[in-house]
């Protein structure tokens, strides 16, 4: 190599490793390598040198020409990692800072326990069924086996608003959901399984009472169901309900004017310690019966033919039992504390497939 | 209804224990509710003899004592002023627990004395508040008996809830036959011997009320009333009911011995010689309870020449009641309209064991031994002679059939039941055998089962077909008896005894549960509290005045008997329910608020006037945060509102915002989605003033209403092919200068379709009023986003384009290029 390119090389290597930030290294890059570089003139010139010269002359400056290159690359690399690091340097954030709360919205224990409904009985064929809760009498009563001077009348402390345009009788806050096993039966094809859940109301107010609260009603119509069906649904649902598999259930005859036999449903659990499906006391859960010939008649289904059972659970009643809630009137004070403690996470819906 | 374990066994001959006899109450339908077992408590009490009491050499107030258990002698130190040698006291021994004062007894040492238990006084065994001494029984006491079956304690009190049905298992007569015929005992007979009068009857009846269509009577003279002896008043005492005198407290012990409600007249105390039933017309008269009660023809009284004296069936009258000068009694046994008893007793608020029993129905056909047993006992309590037997009226018709199919107690109740062990379960019930075949029996009704067959009418819609109501009322007169019996079958085995079996699944993976609608609102509540609101059950009554806030109150929905007066009107919207949580949560301190709720709002009482709706109120001001924390606005909830509308699948570039919101929204912050003229899908906006400062409801506050019934079922029908152009979009900005009144929606909807092939978008950038505009003008900046398809857009053709919204934004608004 001639004197003047080891001299470039030597020059430019020694300024590259003086070079200590991208501006001093970009004035040697553009010095050798740019239009009128030093490197770039020798190229330019290389045409100029004699002819038995030129073509080592040429070898040797494409030789240098990678060098250089290479060496102006590396550097560029090592001063550019250098400035980010420095420049990181520069950028603190106090990653102890509280982030901008995100806002948790969340689903009504009382919709939870709908929903789970809907998920059980849903599996065992059931649709769901909705209506009014400004009931006629006729419904909410009289269709019912529940005449004007029935005692079971006088019991359920209703609310009454005035009768209806063109009607004698006042209207009623519908006192429990049995009103719209009326209107199932009216309305759906048979056979059917339904369950209605939704709000009902009774004037009474007190610790474990409140003037507005929550049922399900169900009723299973066919030809051919039995109180063994009765059993085997309502045994099916508890059990899947609460997650005890060999949840106790017992059946106490009973009577409700809407069904016959009726019994009352109590499930196992222990006073003490309010485990479901544990110790060795019962506790009532629900009633049911086989519908009442006299209610099948009134809505027009002929109890030679058509006969089935029904049933009615109060929600929060068993929402309570299931998640061990102490006391009702707190479901209907929307105080947020409560209902973030209680609540349940939209994006977790009831889904058979994952757990009720 | 309450009764104790002997008086059961007067009537019951068994020696079943008492958790078997409770356990079966319970499986048959007659619910335990509870015993009361004082004995239990007390059984560790023995009776004791005093052998010595001397004084304590180490304490004064203290004796020595030693005492024969009967079982032993052991030594008792004792502080009560009254123990002394030679008397029979009440001993705990260590390990009893002592109920008065609520510890358990230890061997102690006292001052030097050794103490093996402790005499008791009747306070520290729970029995009074007598603490002058320890208790001091009567010499013949026997040393080593259990206290409580010496005092009678030992006998528990059963009380059982009675359905409405069971008018016979208000007696304890009742109970022993359900209990004979579930096989724990037998029953007793029945069968007082036939009292024959000495007299012609003094009084007589008469009787012109359908309600009392039979009454017996029969009148004893020369009684001597006074105290009831010992065991008749621990019978009543026992299970709540106070003695008065033996002629009252006999009428008592009849109404729960046998649900026989009877009443005693003082005969002396009559004007004339006749009591007749008739209906009231308008009288007053004072009762056994010291209320007065005005009669109405619909009650059926009981009146003698001087006026009424008693509401026939459901309480007797002051003026004529016995008392301890009684001693001529007229004993009333009568039969009454159960609907027309139960009727009267409503109207007139009251509650008595008589009625109770008569609105049940008893039973017709014992009312003559009844009255024999009656005046048996008062002639053994009380002396006396009877007369001769009064009478009106005649036996009401209560004998009736049913007919059981046996193949049906199979196919209603679930389980083979052999047909022999039904006709037996059904005799052990009192029922008798008319007839049988192959198929089935005919039973007759026993009584006093005024349940069965009872035949009571239907009430069938109104709009029933007639051949469909002749139809369904032939079924029902057939299938109602037959159930009747069918139940009582079922009820003597057990319910638990029916093998129970699974509902049959008509499709191996189920159907979809809810229907289109009853999905939105689950998907709606996802949404919601997806968007960090927390889900209320708020009441669906509030106050009437804040209803009218709300803007609608009408008369159709105020509660004719509300609970309390700030629940008596029906809510016109959840906002109003979220808007008085809100101020609650504002009063304990939370600071800001996201609530909502898919519930019922009443537009009306009628069947489609309580649509369901979601609606949703944010408020308060967030905590303040390092970051920047927003409070709540007006766009906010139209952005919560929208978000729901659009999870819900509406499209969302058909709805237009119409500025005639409901009242209850500040007038100048608040709108309502419309999709299509008609159309209302949602309001939302600011709060009005007046609302937050009516509720106390610190501000901001916005809130939203979504009709989610308003909203079309979506349509099952494949996605169209998504629209992924290959070049890449041009926007170009513009601000137009427009009225202030202008809506912004009117400038983006005419820059939107004035090219629809190529604009794909348009956003607003920026709104400005101010100084550098002419008052009432502002400018509107949007950014329009143009979508070329088949090639690169020419300067040329974006220019086209740009003109033509300038155009249709000054064709639409009137409004320039700023």
């Amino acid at each position: 190599m001639t004197d003047d390119l080891e001299r470039l090389k030597t020059d430019t290597l020694a300024a590259l490793s003086e070079a200590s930030d991208l501006r001093a290294w970009d004035a040697i890059r553009v010095g050798v390598l740019g239009k009128s570089g030093s490197l770039t003139t020798m190229l330019k010139e290389l045409g100029r040198a004699a002819p038995e010269e030129r073509k080592a002359r040429g070898a040797a400056l494409n030789v240098l020409k990678g060098e250089l290159s290479a060496a102006i690359d590396g550097r560029q690399a090592t001063l550019e990692a250098a400035a980010l690091e420095a420049r990181l340097q520069t950028e603190r954030l106090d990653v102890s800072l509280p982030p901008q709360p995100r806002a948790q919205g969340l689903i009504h224990p009382i919709s939870r326990t709908m929903e789970e409904m809907a998920a059980i009985f849903g599996a065992m064929g059931f649709a769901i069924g909705e209506g009014p809760d400004i009931e006629d009498d006729w419904r909410n009563f009289g269709a019912l086996n529940i005449p004007a001077h029935h005692s079971a009348r006088e019991d359920m402390d209703t609310f009454y608003v005035p009768p209806g345009e063109g009607e004698t009788r006042r209207r009623v806050l519908r006192t429990h959901t049995s009103p719209m096993q009326v209107r199932s039966m009216l309305t759906r094809e048979l056979p059917f399984r339904v369950i209605v859940p939704g709000r009902t109301y009774r004037a009474d107010h007190d610790a474990t009472h409140s003037p507005m609260f929550h049922q399900c009603e169900g009723l299973v119509l066919g030809r051919d169901i039995t109180l063994a069906h009765l059993k085997g649904c309502l045994i099916d649902f508890l059990r899947a309900f609460f997650g005890v598999a060999d949840l106790p259930v017992r059946f106490r005859s009973s009577y409700f004017p809407f069904t016959e036999p009726s019994m009352e449903v109590d499930i196992g659990w222990s006073r003490k310690t309010g485990e479901i499906g544990g110790g060795t006391d019962w506790l009532e859960i629900l009633g049911s019966g086989m519908v009442q010939p006299k209610v099948l008649a009134n809505c027009g289904i002929d109890p030679r033919e058509w006969q089935g059972f029904a049933f009615g659970m109060g929600i929060e009643r068993v929402t309570m039992l299931k998640y061990g809630i102490p006391d009702l009137r707190p479901f209907y004070e929307s105080d947020l504390r409560w209902l973030r403690h209680y609540g349940f996470n939209p994006l977790a819906p009831v889904m058979l497939h994952e757990g009720v | 209804m309450k009764f104790t374990l002997s008086w059961l066994r007067t009537h019951l001959e068994t020696g079943a224990t008492l958790e078997t006899i409770t356990e079966t109450l319970t499986r048959i339908g007659l619910e335990l509710e509870g015993v009361e077992d004082r004995g239990a408590a007390l059984a560790p009490f023995r009776i004791v003899h005093v052998i010595e009491a001397v004084q304590h050499p180490n304490a004064d107030r203290l004796r020595a004592c030693k005492v024969d258990t009967g079982d032993g002698i052991v030594s008792v130190v004792c502080g009560a002023p009254n123990a002394r040698t030679g008397m029979k006291a009440v001993l705990g021994s260590p390990g009893a627990f002592v109920p008065g004062l609520g510890i358990t007894l230890k061997v102690g040492e006292i001052r030097g004395v050794k103490s093996e238990g402790m005499m008791c006084s009747y306070r520290e065994l729970g029995l009074g508040e007598d603490h002058e001494g320890i208790i001091d029984l009567p010499d013949d006491a026997p040393v080593g008996m259990s206290y409580a079956a010496y005092a009678g304690l030992d006998d528990p009190v059963i009380e059982i809830s009675v359905t409405p049905n069971r008018g016979d298992a208000l007696s304890v007569r009742g109970v022993a036959r359900d209990l004979a015929a579930a096989g724990v005992g037998t029953l007793r007979p029945f069968a007082p011997e036939p009292v024959v009068g000495a007299f012609a009857s003094p009084l007589g009846w008469v009787t012109r009320s359908e309600v009392c269509p039979w009454v017996l009577g029969r009148v004893v003279r020369n009684v001597k009333n006074g105290p009831s002896p010992g065991w008749l008043q621990a019978r009543l005492t026992s299970i709540g009911l106070r003695p008065i005198n033996a002629l009252v407290d006999i009428t008592n012990f009849f109404t729960i011995d046998l649900g026989r409600p009877l009443h005693v007249f003082d005969a002396d105390k009559i004007s004339g010689s006749t009591l007749t039933f008739r209906p009231g017309a308008g009288e007053s008269f004072r009762a056994l309870n010291g209320k007065d009660y005005t009669v109405r023809a619909e009650d059926c009284v009981i009146a003698d020449a001087a006026g009424v004296q008693s509401l026939a069936g459901v309480i007797g009258g002051e003026a004529t009641g016995c008392d301890e000068h009684t001693t001529r009694v007229f004993i009333e046994c009568a039969y009454f309209d159960p609907v027309r008893i139960a009727l009267s007793g409503r109207h007139h608020g009251v509650a008595s064991d008589a009625r109770s029993r008569f609105e049940r129905g008893i039973d017709a056909q014992l009312m003559p031994s009844a009255l024999d047993a009656a005046t048996r006992m008062v002639m053994e309590l009380c002396g006396g002679e009877p007369g001769a037997l009064a009478e009106a009226g005649a036996e009401p018709g209560w004998r009736r059939t049913a007919t059981l199919r046996f193949a049906r107690v199979a196919g209603l109740g679930g389980i083979d039941v052999a047909p022999d062990d039904q006709i037996d379960a059904l005799e052990r019930l009192g029922f008798t055998v008319a007839s049988r075949d192959d198929a089935g029996v005919t039973v007759t009704v026993p009584a006093w089962r005024n349940d069965v067959a009872a035949g009571t009418p239907l009430e069938p819609y109104a709009q029933l077909a007639p051949a469909v109501l002749a139809a369904v009322t032939e079924g029902a007169r057939v299938i109602e008896p037959e159930t009747d019996l069918i139940e009582e079958i079922l009820r003597l085995r057990g319910l638990d005894s029916i093998p129970p079996v699974s509902l049959p699944v008509d499709h191996a993976i189920p159907q979809a549960t809810l229907t289109p609608a009853q999905a939105r609102r689950a998907l709606a509540r996802r949404v919601l509290a997806g968007a960090g609101m927390a889900e209320c059950v708020t009441f669906s009554f509030l106050p009437q005045a804040t209803a009218a806030l709300f803007g609608h109150a009408p008369a159709s929905l105020t509660l004719g008997n509300p609970i309390a007066s700030d629940l008596d009107q029906m809510r016109p919207t959840a906002v109003a329910t979220l808007a008085m949580a809100a101020a609650r949560n504002a009063a304990r301190g939370t600071g800001a608020v996201a609530l909502f709720e898919i519930g019922p709002h009443f537009v009306g009482s009628s069947e489609d006037a309580q649509p369901m709706r979601a609606a949703g109120l944010r408020a308060g001001v967030p905590v303040r945060h390092w970051n920047g924390a927003g409070a709540p606005t007006a766009m906010g909830a139209k952005a919560d509102a929208l978000s729901v509308l659009a999870a819900l699948g509406v499209p969302m570039d058909a709805l237009s915002v119409t500025t005639d919101a409901p009242g209850f929204y500040h007038p100048g912050q608040s709108g309502q989605v419309r999709q299509g003229p008609r159309t209302v899908l949602a309001t939302f906006g600011a709060l009005h003033p007046r609302v937050l400062a009516a509720l106390d409801l610190p501000g901001p506050a916005v809130a939203f209403e979504i009709h989610l019934d308003a909203i079309p079922d979506p349509k099952r029908r494949k996605k169209s092919l998504p629209d992924l152009p290959a070049f890449q979009p041009v926007t170009r900005d513009f601000a137009f200068v427009v009225d202030a009144a202008t809506p912004a929606e009117t400038v983006l909807r005419a820059a939107r379709g004035a090219e629809r092939n190529l604009i794909a978008g348009v956003s607003l950038f920026d709104v400005y009023e101010g100084d550098k505009l002419e008052p009432g003008r502002k400018s509107l900046g949007i950014e329009v986003v143009l979508q070329p398809r088949e090639r690169t857009l020419t300067d040329a053709e974006i220019e086209t384009v740009s003109a033509k919204v300038v155009s249709a934004v000054a064709k639409a608004t009137g409004g320039v290029l700023r």
